[in-house]
């Protein structure tokens, strides 16, 4: 189970290898000229191919940040057993709640 | 005093991997709660004024460093782990760091 | 033996299994060519003859007086004084991530049950009647297995690594070397359980690669770059439905 868990940490990265480089590519070209939700919304507003950019990067980040700070809480807070798999699932969940959530307001827009 | 078995360069590639990896973590929410303002353009325009703010600017800076650091420290360990072994990581680790510089760095020049 | 010169201080950390823990302050005088064990020594026939240590061959090829020095693990008897005197003082203690047994001795049972754990025995696959595996230098597994071998269970590299401090279920660097070595053994006959042996709880996936092994193992093995030998063995095996 924990090589497993282990497997999907490598992967989810992996995934989001391309995911990141694109992101930090946008965000540089993006911030000039300063941030507007004009100039957001202008790309991402019912944008099919956004939608999935960013769902996948929300999916991903979600797994990836749970198992990663499941590690932390274990080896620096020492959480363990039954708490230490609600914190990662209550984590997991969270950021995919949260994430997918901002992914529909930049797609659907105001 | 008691801690000095871990003053060497890998050692330092964990730790800012691992603090790098927290502090995305933790900022993620923040990030999403504002994008998700997008559902009103105008509270959306009212959180990004604060953006204008130098300070601001140069925590972008220090997120996006964080996050080109994990991301050119994680692609070190997927090849220190499934590629054959090199005996070069600690200068895969230093040109992570010199890398992550120059894209933040690119990022902030943008930025001011 | 050279005439003593002047002191040094050292300050030595006693206690035992149920007591709190103190550090102790020595003047030590000091030698020519004085080795860490000498000064442990000195302490123990000359100024506290209650201090408890371990030393055997006293000559680097043991493991047995490994403590911490100045907050690094190393073998006592190869670590020279003058090498690691910090302003003036040395500061030793007992293995980091053991139990301690009384001073500077510690309880070497968990480093050894992790050992065996990690599938650290040998699985013999023939008998006396049977021809002997040619084994050859050449094969690139025996070049891994050799890489690994020498090593002597002094636990500096158990002492060292920040994981088996957060995390007592970690096999350690040492067991997960040796298994390692195992599983590149054309002699072995358990690869598929060392294998799995390692990938349970506590096993390679915890290892973050800080490198401490590595670095301060003092017969210059690679615990790290053996733990992702068995990291990509192992996740092969997983692609391939094990």
């Amino acid at each position: 189970m924990e090589f497993r868990l282990y497997l999907l940490q490598r992967i989810t990265a992996l995934i989001m290898a391309p995911l990141v480089i694109c992101h930090i590519a946008v965000m540089i070209y993006a911030i000039q000229g300063g941030l507007s939700a004009g100039e957001i919304l202008g790309r991402t507003q019912g944008s099919v191919p956004w939608a999935m950019f960013y769902g996948t990067f929300v999916v991903a980040v979600s797994v990836h940040a749970a198992l990663g700070l499941r590690i932390i809480v274990r080896e620096w807070v020492g959480l363990d057993g039954i708490v230490l798999t609600g914190f990662s699932w209550a984590t997991f969940w969270g950021l995919l709640s949260m994430g997918g959530y901002a992914v529909a307001a930049v797609v659907v827009g105001p | 005093m008691t801690y000095r078995n871990r003053a060497h360069p890998l050692w330092y590639a964990y730790i800012l991997h691992r603090i790098s990896g927290l502090a995305l973590a933790l900022f993620l929410p923040m990030h999403f709660y504002v994008l998700s303002l997008a559902f009103n353009e105008a509270a959306l325009d009212a959180a990004l004024a604060w953006t204008a703010n130098p300070m601001v600017k140069f925590a972008e800076f220090g997120l996006v460093f964080l996050l080109a650091v994990h991301f050119f420290g994680g692609l070190r360990l997927l090849a220190l782990e499934w590629l054959p072994w090199t005996p070069r990581h600690k200068t895969l680790a230093a040109g992570a760091v010199a890398a992550s510089f120059l894209v933040s760095g690119t990022f902030f020049l943008q930025a001011i | 033996m050279t005439t003593a010169q002047d002191h040094m201080q050292v300050t030595v950390w006693r206690g035992g299994a149920d007591e709190a823990g103190f550090y102790q302050a020595f003047q030590v005088p000091k030698y020519d060519s004085q080795t860490v064990l000498d000064v442990v020594a000195w302490i123990q026939q000359n100024a506290d003859p209650t201090l408890s240590y371990r030393f055997a061959c006293r000559v680097g090829m043991c493991g047995s007086c490994g403590m911490m020095v100045n907050g690094v693990p190393r073998w006592t008897c190869r670590t020279h004084v003058d090498r690691v005197m910090d302003r003036g003082g040395l500061k030793i203690a007992p293995l980091r991530n053991l139990p301690v047994i009384k001073d500077l001795a510690t309880n070497m049972d968990p480093f050894f049950d992790k050992w065996t754990q990690a599938g650290g025995l040998h699985h013999g696959t023939a008998t006396r009647h049977d021809p002997f595996e040619p084994v050859t230098h050449s094969s690139p597994g025996r070049a891994d297995a050799d890489a690994g071998i020498e090593c002597i269970n002094c636990a500096v590299c158990y002492a060292a690594c920040d994981t088996v401090t957060g995390d007592p279920d970690y096999l350690g660097p040492a067991a997960l070397n040796r298994a390692w070595t195992l599983v590149n053994d054309a002699k072995d006959g358990s690869r598929d359980a060392i294998l799995d042996a390692v990938t349970g709880s506590g096993g390679c996936q915890s290892c973050h690669s800080m490198g401490s092994c590595a670095q301060y193992c003092p017969n210059e093995l690679n615990p790290m770059a053996s733990i992702a030998g068995l990291k990509r063995t192992a996740m092969k095996r997983a692609f391939r439905g094990r």
